[in-house]
């Protein structure tokens, strides 16, 4: 299986009463709240964190695509990744991704990744989410009866500008280009894998079992809330007679490593609860635009809801805690899930129920998170590579092949002074 | 009782809910506001009092489920054109509220002689950063968000979208839901057609309405179409009323029209 270390590049100075004093952390939040001197700081601790990622043994390193928003410093995760192609010489490069819809004209997203693609010498994973609400709708002004339509136009276009070998017009429904023909072109041919970060949509997984392209679930709430989505997807594979491949799937998992399950416990509660309790806070009126969602997948949803309220008025009767609310406080985020937290020799065998139960095999983690300092965060990030990869990292390995992994050059050339070499 | 039936515009299915009698006076035509109506409702039955009431459903709304083909403003106004052309009798009495408004303007401004009197309540169209219109598409999901911000008495809205018996209520929202998107197509971010710039070609005896409740559209914005339309305007507040006077003031609402259109007829 693969392993791959996920950054969302948090703010982490959101005050104590964030939650009480500030109406969301995206979107509309408060400018006033963001020292750039300190952002300054946060970008070089984060590329420092990614970079050790790789180092130690991670099989990719990922950055995704937010706007105006107090968890994710990344609008632009086209420039981490480009910092990265210099930085780091092994692992994958997953850029998780670019959200098609508010690139215009979307041919950019061709050439940059076509960039990072040649930058890298052929490590790049081409990520293509749609967006959440927030970006795409609020922050990028992006009409949301039209957003999936021009989604899947600028795919079609981006994936057209990679493989066709001469010059073409594209007169598409919202596109109209009479000359495309980008420059550079991938290394990777006939183009980089393609991974698609969804939400729960049957027709997103059909999409990708129709493409063949990845499928991962982006969720904050881990392995138990994920499991009802991962089935779902699978159940969708057998019926449409793909195979249970589990390099068919991403997943995202949170995870914290100590040297003891007391250690762990203690060295992350307060980052968890700083990113459940704060970076989480977001106005629930950017959430769910018209339009946003499919009619099938709105009817779904609907119904889901409605058997959601049932259960939590039963919960609430018996006195327990209904649905998968978003916990904020420490016991709860474990023991909802949303965290793994032990010694290595725990979280590796959680890890492992995780995957093989999901039927995962690429997973992205998250050892970074909420206010976490840079030297937890790589103490995290080491423990992991060193004491739990090496338990989990031959799983499926035996069964199943991986299609839909970078195809780097075998000769690729180096920067001027690698970091691994200085570091040596 | 009003009859139902189905017309076609542009290749799409449209309901035409009508009802009443007109003598000689043009027939009263309807367009929704935002959400439209999933079926008749009592201020249809006080305008048809005095005339014909003919209700044709605009694209997303309830009774006509197509819309994704329906891209440009263009688009949207060839289809309002195209669904007037497709009644029977020419020239109508265009009533129009809110997103239905800001068509019925642009149906006024584009095809004039299609329109004999203009009736336009709390028309969509402007936008003015000064004084903002309510986010519509930015509100918290529940049950009472978009009635509350649309009519004086959430209740009021409850009682139109009543889900009958034997219909499913999931349906109902999809419903809903489906004529908030079609707006959003129309109109997002702003509600800004830019029809201020086309209303100078709007001659016609116009009646502009709002509920004086209104927290969608602030009242600057009928005075922004009044002040640009180039007919004689009667403008007017509707007490006790919202952004949706016909499902808050029903009764008011009609009279209001009813007594424009008659002193329009007087000799």
């Amino acid at each position: 299986m693969k392993n791959l270390w996920f950054h969302l590049m948090p703010y982490k100075a959101l005050p104590d009463d964030f939650r009480e004093a500030h109406p969301s952390v995206w979107v509309d939040i408060d400018a006033s709240l963001l020292d750039a001197e300190r952002v300054h700081v946060h970008y070089n601790d984060y590329l420092d964190e990614l970079e050790y990622a790789g180092e130690v043994g991670f099989d990719g390193v990922c950055c995704n695509e937010h706007h105006q928003n107090g968890y994710g410093l990344m609008p632009s995760p086209n420039l981490i990744a480009a910092t990265l192609t210099r930085r780091t010489s092994a692992p994958a490069i997953c850029v998780m991704g670019n959200s098609l819809a508010l690139y215009n004209p979307p041919t950019r997203v061709a050439e940059e990744f076509a960039m990072l693609d040649c930058m890298s010498g052929g490590r790049l994973i081409a990520g293509f989410p749609v967006g959440t609400p927030m970006d795409t709708i609020f922050a990028y002004g992006q009409n949301p009866s039209k957003l999936r339509e021009r989604y899947y136009e600028a795919h079609d276009l981006v994936m057209k500008a990679w493989q066709e070998p001469k010059t073409f017009s594209f007169d598409g429904r919202f596109n109209q280009l009479r000359y495309v023909n980008v420059w550079p072109r991938p290394v990777q041919q006939p183009h980089p894998p393609v991974w698609i970060p969804g939400g729960g949509s049957v027709e997103t997984w059909r999409w990708c079992a129709e493409q063949d392209y990845v499928y991962s679930y982006l969720s904050y709430f881990g392995y138990k809330a994920g499991e009802a989505t991962m089935k779902g997807f699978w159940n969708e594979m057998d019926r449409l007679g793909k195979d249970r491949n589990p390099y068919r799937a991403g997943f995202l998992q949170f995870v914290a490593v100590g040297e003891t399950e007391q250690e762990a416990l203690d060295l992350y509660k307060a980052p968890a609860e700083y990113f459940y309790g704060r970076c989480l806070h977001v106005n629930p009126k950017w959430a769910s635009p018209p339009g946003y969602q499919s009619e099938a997948t709105l009817r779904a949803r609907v119904q889901s809801q409605v058997a959601l309220a049932a259960q939590r008025s039963a919960a609430a009767a018996g006195g327990g805690r209904g649905g998968m609310g978003a916990a904020r406080d420490w016991k709860d985020i474990l023991d909802l899930g949303y965290v793994i937290a032990g010694d290595p020799d725990q979280v590796a065998e959680r890890i492992r129920e995780v995957c093989v139960n999901l039927n995962v095999g690429h997973l992205m983690l998250l050892c970074q998170f909420g206010n976490m300092d840079t030297e937890l965060a790589k103490y995290n990030t080491r423990l992991y590579a060193e004491r739990v990869l090496p338990q989990i990292r031959d799983l499926f390995d035996d069964e199943w092949q991986d299609d839909w992994w970078p195809k780097p050059l075998a000769e690729r050339a180096a920067p001027r002074e690698a970091v691994a070499a200085k570091a040596a | 009782m009003a009859s139902e039936r189905s017309i076609e515009v542009g290749g799409h299915p449209v309901r035409v809910l009508e009802a009443g009698e007109s003598a000689s006076a043009p027939p009263a035509v309807f367009f929704a506001g935002i959400g439209g109506l999933p079926g008749w409702v009592p201020f249809l039955d006080h305008l048809a009092e005095t005339r014909r009431v003919v209700v044709p459903s605009l694209p997303g709304f309830p009774g006509a489920a197509d819309f994704r083909h329906l891209d440009a403003l263009l688009d949207w106004i060839v289809h309002a054109v195209e669904t007037i052309e497709a009644l029977d009798a020419k020239p109508v009495d265009l009533v129009g509220s809110s997103v239905g408004g800001a068509l019925a303007a642009e149906v006024a401004a584009i095809a004039g002689p299609l329109v004999r009197r203009l009736v336009l309540i709390a028309p969509f169209g402007c936008f003015d950063a000064k004084d903002p219109a309510a986010d519509i598409w930015a509100q918290v999901p529940g049950p009472d968000s978009i009635p509350n911000l649309v009519c004086a008495d959430p209740e009021n809205w409850k009682r139109a979208w009543q889900v009958p018996e034997g219909e499913d209520p999931i349906e109902r929202q999809v419903m809903h839901a489906r004529a908030m998107e079609a707006a959003a197509r129309l109109l997002f971010p702003f509600g800004d057609t830019g029809v201020l710039s086309r209303l100078h070609r709007v001659r016609h005896p116009t009646l502009l309405l709002r509920g004086e409740q209104d927290k969608v559209l602030p009242a600057s914005y009928n005075a922004r179409f009044a002040e640009a339309l180039a007919g004689p305007v009667r403008s007017a507040e509707i007490t006790n009323a919202g952004h949706l006077p016909e499902l808050d003031a029903p009764e008011e609402l009609a009279r209001q029209i009813n007594a424009f259109l008659a002193d329009q007829e007087a000799p």
